[in-house]
């Protein structure tokens, strides 16, 4: 039988905060475990919790960013459970009035646009980490991650495939990294998605009944998880049995989903308002203050930079797919770069260098670009030779005149000294020489490739080309 | 509202606490108690009475994202029931 797939989102992403969400402590990623830790985060009787400002800030700024409404009036709550990742055996999160509701995101799927809606996101911290398996007698915990600010970002459940699944988490984690409420390191868990997905027969309105796949964290998980879970479900479906509501946990190295141990009642958190923390209010004075400090997003980008820099939209939606390669390519065109020169070298040889090194870190600011090409334009360098320069500049972060300088890589324009490298490749070769005088043009061009190899790609190539023609000349 | 001895039972269970027979009677009774008082409050007429969010007339107390020095691990493990190379050390979980 042929279904249609119905996905909804759930992705946790942690704030680019400083400090915690209810403390001090730093948030640093890695420590050594248990060191970013205070009487608050781990939980100790008779502390209390204080409200990081910023959390709320970039909490209503994510919001702004995705176009939903902001609270005027929100406030905290406990979500009661026990695991031992959470030390207090309540998380503190939001239920019934989260900070934002309803908005949207538009993701490109098949050229087309579509609209994901957001159901709502909410502020709440983030567990401790339990370090399973190492231990026979029992699991150790680490409480660094513990209290670290995050924003749960609910969708509708909107999406259709996989693939609009994919494009919608990417979207998301674009726009936050513009909005700079946070980096969304995947490597460092600092983005998560619950995916919650459903099978019904074409046509049919209601939805079937979901599960949920827990922690994926990395796009291409969310992708292999989703298309496991439809196969998984088709096959119940289609021998005629039914899906259980439940949780299950994806393992990407199988490739395969588990059932967790379901207790039914799991989802009963028995919500209620946390009394230790007051009420947050936000003005609409204050609201919109948070949303004329929104930075530039990449649509806005992409936009600018076919309209006003003359950028071909496939240059501009390359750029613009990460804030770092936009915010260079801005900084290099703002030093004086032509902005086509600029986009060439970033999409040919700094996006190469990233990927090699699987970096999303430039080692040096969009100024060092401009210096390089200004280099090239003065014939200081060649194009050839430039490349080496910046992959250098890649590897060490050093300035292109400086690394010009420790390898003598300057162009040579001695004609002297160009001179008797072309007297010396004229005479070995003579084959080509006569060749040439013969009355084929295209011999030079050995010739010339002789003299660059000669001088390691330095000779000036305008002058090598002249010095060749007159000495040729002469012995017509 | 009269409450049921297995409604006792749940929310038991999710508070983890071990109730023996008689304590789950007395819960009947005293949970009970306290949900016909909530019906006495449900008889009163709300109508245009502002919900109240929290007990406390306040609201935005706030703390500057400044990072302050976390404590140092002996510290923070001087009360673990049981500890192991820096960390709390807990029966094992299994998911």
């Amino acid at each position: 039988m042929n279904y249609e797939v119905v996905i909804g989102l759930e992705i946790h992403v942690e704030l680019a905060t400083k400090s915690k969400i209810f403390c001090g402590c730093t948030t640093k990623f890695g420590g050594e475990i248990n060191t970013h830790c205070c009487p608050i985060c781990t939980s100790m009787p008779g502390t209390l919790p204080v409200m990081n400002e910023r959390v709320v800030e970039f909490a209503a700024k994510a919001g702004l960013a995705m176009n939903c409404e902001i609270a005027n009036f929100s406030k905290m709550d406990r979500k009661n459970y026990f695991y031992p990742d959470l030390p207090k055996a309540y998380q503190i999160s939001q239920f019934d009035l989260p900070i934002c509701k309803g908005g949207y995101v538009d993701i490109e799927i098949e050229g087309k646009t579509k609209r994901i809606g957001i159901t709502r996101i909410h502020m709440e911290e983030d567990a401790g980490k339990l370090l399973h398996d190492q231990w026979e007698k029992g699991s150790l915990v680490d409480y660094n991650r513990c209290g670290v600010p995050l924003i749960e970002i609910v969708s509708e459940p909107d999406m259709r495939s996989p693939e609009e699944a994919r494009a919608y988490a990417e979207k998301v984690r674009l726009i936050l990294q513009y909005t700079g409420v946070s980096d969304c390191k995947m490597q460092e868990g600092s983005l998560r998605a619950d995916v919650n997905l459903s099978l019904r027969p074409i046509g049919q309105k209601k939805f079937g009944t979901r599960t949920e796949m827990k922690n994926l964290n990395s796009f291409r998980a969310i992708l292999r998880a989703a298309e496991s879970e439809i196969q998984r479900q088709s096959r119940v479906l289609d021998e005629g049995g039914v899906i259980t509501q439940e949780t299950r946990r994806w393992d990407d190295d199988e490739g395969k989903s588990y059932a967790m141990r379901n207790k039914e009642e799991a989802h009963d958190y028995r919500y209620f308002p946390e009394p230790d923390l007051v009420p947050i209010e936000l003005t609409d004075e204050t609201i919109n203050k948070y949303r004329e400090s929104l930075p530039e997003l990449s649509h806005e980008r992409v936009k600018r930079y076919i309209h006003k820099l003359g950028i071909p939209e496939y240059d501009a939606s390359l750029i613009t797919a990460s804030v770092k390669t936009a915010d260079f390519f801005d900084d290099t065109v703002n030093s004086g770069a032509d902005p086509k020169t600029a986009s060439n070298w970033i999409m040919g040889n700094l996006m190469r260098l990233m990927k090699e090194v699987n970096t999303e870190d430039i080692p040096f600011g969009g100024e060092m670009l401009h210096e390089l090409i200004g280099l090239i334009e003065k014939g200081a360098i060649s194009n050839n030779i430039a490349k080496t320069v910046f992959a250098e500049m890649f590897r060490t972060g050093k300035t292109p005149l400086e690394i010009v300088k420790e390898k003598g890589l300057e162009v040579v324009s001695d004609a002297g000294e160009l001179g008797q490298i072309v007297d010396k490749i004229i005479s070995a070769n003579s084959k080509s020489v006569e060749d040439y005088l013969g009355g084929k043009q295209k011999a030079i061009g050995f010739l010339m490739g002789q003299v660059m190899k000669e001088t390691k790609g330095k000779a000036n190539p305008p002058m090598v080309n002249k010095l060749l023609r007159d000495k040729l000349e002469l012995l017509k | 509202m009269k409450i049921s001895f297995e409604t006792v039972e749940y929310v038991a269970g999710l508070a983890r606490l071990n109730l023996s027979e008689k304590e789950k009677e007395m819960m009947v009774v005293s949970m009970s108690g306290i949900l016909e008082y909530m019906d006495k409050l449900n008889s009163l007429d709300t109508e245009g009475v502002k919900p109240l969010e929290h007990v406390e007339p306040m609201s935005n107390v706030f703390r500057k994202d400044v990072v302050a020095e976390s404590f140092d691990r002996d510290s923070i493990l001087a009360n673990a029931p049981d500890k192991e190379e820096g960390a709390f050390r807990v029966p094992k979980i299994v998911e």
